[in-house]
């Protein structure tokens, strides 16, 4: 590398200063600025991407001294009825399907809401701005073991306020489905609302305001101003925060394992409570991370049609 | 995070979004109408305290006796006000080293959120300012990754950090995640809109690469160098499930994962959570309260591409 640069510098005077940028340096200079991060990518994404495949193809046991070779049989069994972890890791599945599908509508819908509500000019603008998005900043386990205390049955102040609305009865938010399903999305709304209401207004802001003027001119209402100005401008965002919600719903974790603890009898164990508890808890590797790569490849697939979908809706 | 795109390099100095709305034209004259105006501050008040209410009752109830914590007629005002559950938490030899958690995560918080900028800023600068052979390659690979699911490490990882002798140790909560692809492709993205000029001066005066970098490169990238800190130490500092699982002992615990310990516990005692999670938001809160516009900023020009 060095010699031929040398060369070309000589013989084409419009190269020099490469040439001599390169000349000041060794070849090897840039692996070595590489060389720290390089470990620690190999070490922890690449090579575990890798090996994560072997272990999905192994009976793999942490506690046990062999991990013999078990070829595709721990995806075959995930297939097979009555196997040992088919039912219950596809009714993990259907837990997060179930979740994503409640929570994801509505934080594509209210944070929409509220950017729009918070686009106007108005004083204490950051203020409320930082309201909002304060949840988010506080992380799953202190907004999970405050919700699974507000939630209570009989102690929390939900049900407290709905008797005094009206609504009297020990809803039993933690403990039963629907109600458990209606806390954990009503509670990840209001943590994670902040998070897609500031991309929207990042968004909003960027759509000019000669559009709105000339729709005014036209004549157009709020709501013709809102379909033919705001939503087009909004696509790519709107992508954006659609695609973002749907990957942070398959990793529901936290919320479950701090609020409903799976119950009740498994049904809010979401995919990764189960993967996590099969591959962390009862050392069973190659069943949990067969499982991983499965949900992978749904999420992979699911990412590709809304991509697709939103490419044909664009171009028609 | 994923489409910082060109122009997400400039998130950190770009201007801000809110600019370009406050000197517009007031687009809604809907909105200037005095029964419009009563709306909006309604709805705006009514959500306020919606997202407010919780966290001032997680204030109050971590200051109430356990007693008082589990009325059935709600007081928003502690009576009488009692600081045992904080005294509990951070008391010597208690079985729940609050402040020991407390110590445990600002130390992996500050040193994963220093090892990510400093191995992330070298990598960024060979990518944005060097040429080499490979080049194209390291960088489509690196990004790659960034679209695989993070669960997908979960049990490699777990092999492999077991393997070191890191289980049970801070170590496993500061390193692996420093290995992620963002901080790279951030920090590239940052160092690739500044002018060439600075590095061909740098080398007329007889500059190293190594000097460029730590000379002009990073002081002029300070913003961005922060923005990614600060990700990096909010994002290590609120990490659940990873050291819900690679943590056992009481001492290596940090605060998320030694919450969810706190209410595991027999005898749930709805203060000292309370307290806990308390001192678990502080920290948080204050930096968004510091960094509040890199935080939202960066937040923001993340979801628009190009």
């Amino acid at each position: 590398m060095t010699s031929t640069t040398e060369a070309t510098a000589v013989e084409r005077p419009p190269a020099r200063s490469t040439g001599r940028r390169r000349r000041r340096s060794g070849w090897a200079t840039p692996y070595l600025f590489l060389a720290p991060y390089g470990v620690l990518f190999i070490g922890f994404i690449l090579a575990p991407a890798i090996y994560g495949i072997w272990i999905s193809l192994h009976d793999y046991n942490y506690l046990l001294p062999n991990q013999p070779w078990a070829g595709l049989n721990n995806y075959f069994d995930l297939f097979k009825s009555g196997s040992r972890d088919g039912a219950d890791f596809w009714r993990s599945i259907r837990a997060t399907a179930i979740f994503t599908v409640f929570s994801v509508p509505l934080l594509v819908v209210i944070p929409l809401a509220i950017a729009m509500l918070l686009n106007r000019k108005f004083p204490g603008r950051t203020f409320f701005r930082a309201v909002f998005f304060t949840p988010y900043v506080l992380g799953v386990a202190v907004v999970g073991v405050l919700f699974r205390f507000l939630l209570d049955p009989t102690i929390g102040m939900l049900n407290f306020y709905l008797e005094k609305l009206g609504f009297a009865g020990d809803y039993p938010w933690t403990t039963q489905v629907p109600w458990a399903w209606v806390g954990l999305v009503g509670m990840t709304v209001w943590w994670t609302l902040g998070f897609n209401a500031i991309i929207y207004l990042a968004g909003l802001q960027d759509i000019s305001p000669e559009l709105y003027e000339a729709a005014e001119v036209d004549g157009a209402t709020a709501w013709d101003k809102f379909r033919n100005v705001t939503l087009p401008g909004l696509r790519p965002v709107l992508l954006f925060v659609l695609t973002l919600t749907l990957l942070a719903s398959a990793n529901m974790f936290g919320q479950s394992y701090l609020i409903t603890k799976g119950a009740p009898e498994n049904s809010t164990r979401t995919a990764i409570y189960y993967i996590s508890q099969v591959g962390l808890q009862q050392y069973r590797q190659g069943v949990a991370a067969a499982m991983s790569y499965i949900l992978a490849l749904m999420l992979i697939l699911i990412s590709l049609l809304n991509f697709r979908l939103f490419r044909e809706k664009e171009e028609s | 995070m994923t489409s910082l795109a060109p122009g997400g390099a400039t998130a950190a100095t770009g201007p801000d979004p809110q600019e370009p709305a406050r000197t517009a034209k007031p687009r809604k004259p809907g909105a200037k109408t005095p029964l419009g105006q009563v709306l909006f501050w309604l709805m705006l008040g009514v959500l306020s305290l919606i997202f407010l209410a919780p966290l001032l009752w997680m204030v109050s109830t971590s200051f109430k006796t356990p007693e008082a914590s589990t009325s059935l007629e709600l007081s928003w005002i502690p009576q009488p006000w009692d600081v045992s559950a904080y005294q509990t938490l951070f008391s010597a030899g208690s079985a729940n080293p609050v402040l020991r958690w407390f110590f445990n995560s600002m130390f992996s918080a500050a040193v994963n959120a220093i090892l990510i900028v400093a191995v992330d800023a070298c990598a960024a600068y060979a990518l944005a300012r060097m040429d080499f052979p490979g080049k194209k390659l390291i960088f489509t690979t690196v990004i790659t990754t960034i679209f695989l699911p993070s669960f997908v490490f979960l049990i490699p990882n777990f092999l492999i950090v077991s393997q070191l002798g890191w289980l049970d140790s801070l170590w496993a909560i500061i390193v692996p995640s420093a290995g992620g692809a963002f901080g790279v492709f951030f920090l590239r993205q940052f160092f690739s809109t500044l002018p060439k000029e600075l590095e061909e001066a740098a080398i007329i005066d007889g500059a190293n690469q190594w000097k460029i970098f730590i000379k002009v490169i990073l002081p002029l990238s300070r913003p961005a160098l922060s923005t990614l800190a600060v990700l990096s130490f909010l994002t290590n500092w609120n990490d659940f499930l990873w050291p819900v699982y690679v943590l056992f002992s009481p001492e290596t615990q940090t605060l998320p994962s030694g919450l969810a310990k706190l209410q595991n516990a027999a005898t749930v005692n709805y203060p000292i959570i309370m307290a806990g999670a308390v001192v678990a938001s502080v920290p948080v809160i204050m930096i968004f309260i510091i960094a509040q516009r890199q935080v939202i900023e960066s937040v923001s020009r993340s979801g628009l591409k190009g």
